[in-house]
């Protein structure tokens, strides 16, 4: 019953962190570790960037972003553990391992970006 | 002299044999032959005593599935040209108990099917001298998840229903979209409770092999993808929601 009740809300952070982290990462990947090093697209200057990031509704965007990634990587390892590894017997120490982890880091990434720098 | 090729069969008489034993055949290779068609030369010219299923011959019917050089298959629609030089691997499909040689025992998906209704749900049936009219975009909706032909390719392929049998599986998730997404139906409620419980949708973790096994071209993921949005949608609004706005 529990899995039932939860398991849609665990889904959908699941698949929302997908959708950003399949839209972002690559977008900023490409970015910063490609377009902006290599020349492609000139960078902005360290204050600007700064600037951007430092306003509360980049940090707030990047905290959402990080927490859905993170439950993104729960859901999906749980499931690797289960099926992949056969340890579903370990059920209540998987599910504390990645939705524990994922809350972990979700609060220090909250903690990171929300005090300020 | 035609050239041969040979049809690697795993056989298993449960009267003599304790575990599956392979048997080789040499058949011709003809150029139109499918699996089937060597399997129909082996039982009619070389051994009456090997056992399967099959029917129209056309992927139609969907009796003659097995597994074909390790791939779950159709096999009157796998031409034996394409697997040459061979020997070509048939063995039953995998993930269903066998009882004799390629026959497997698909009570399992006999009993999952019924429990989704796949079938049109009215309140209320119309006069038997009205239409329910469709448009070709409302037909498009569900065209694809209707040419599933219940072959069971898809159990066969799926990791999670080797897993676990309890899993409702790709074909009848398919199938109860194929209903929930025509217009002229009216029974998604009563299709949700099953749909929606672990076992259902929440047991797929979307590996996607059902859609690649299809001979049909359905894709059952997709189906299983689509329904956990609907189900996750719906279970929000009975958590966020009071209960008489619902």
């Amino acid at each position: 019953m529990s899995k039932r009740s939860t398991e849609p809300l665990l889904w959908l952070l699941f698949s929302a962190g997908g959708v950003v982290a399949a839209l972002l990462i690559p977008a900023l990947l490409f970015l910063f570790g490609l377009a902006f090093p290599l020349g492609w697209v000139s960078p902005p200057h360290y204050a600007h960037l700064a600037a951007v990031l430092g306003h509360p509704v980049s940090r707030l965007g990047l905290l959402v972003f990080c927490v859905l990634a993170l439950f993104h990587w729960a859901h999906r390892f749980r499931y690797a553990l289960y099926d992949g590894l056969r340890l579903k017997h370990l059920e209540g120490a998987i599910n504390l391992l990645c939705y524990g982890g994922a809350l972990a880091g979700s609060a220090v990434a909250g903690y990171l970006l929300l005090t300020p720098w | 002299m035609a050239d041969l090729i040979t049809l690697r069969v795993t056989r298993y008489r449960p009267e003599n044999d304790t575990e599956p034993t392979t048997q080789d055949y040499e058949i011709p290779l003809r150029k139109e032959w499918a699996v089937l068609d060597g399997l129909n030369h082996i039982k009619d010219h070389l051994d009456g005593t090997l056992s399967y299923r099959w029917s129209c011959r056309m992927g139609i019917c969907g009796s003659c599935g097995m597994t074909v050089n390790g791939e779950p298959r159709l096999t009157c629609a796998t031409f034996l040209e394409d697997c040459a030089p061979g020997p070509i691997r048939v063995e039953p499909l995998r993930n269903f108990p066998v009882i004799r040689d390629l026959v497997v025992e698909i009570g399992d998906f006999m009993r999952k099917l019924p429990q989704v209704k796949p079938w049109v749900i009215r309140e209320e049936e119309a006069s038997i001298d009205s239409e329910y009219l469709q448009t070709p975009a409302e037909l498009d909706q569900y065209k694809q998840f209707s040419m599933c032909i219940n072959c069971m390719l898809c159990y066969s392929a799926c990791p999670v229903y080797a897993l676990d049998k309890d899993f409702l599986g790709p074909a009848a998730i398919a199938l109860a979209q194929r209903y929930n997404l025509d217009s002229r139906d009216q029974g998604s409620a009563e299709r949700m409770d099953v749909l929606s419980a672990a076992e259902g949708i929440w047991s797929c973790t979307f590996v996607g092999e059902c859609t690649t096994a299809c001979p049909k071209g359905v894709d059952p993921a997709g189906a299983i993808q689509r329904y956990k949005f609907t189900a996750a949608m719906e279970s929000l609004k009975a958590f966020l929601l009071p209960r008489g706005t619902r």
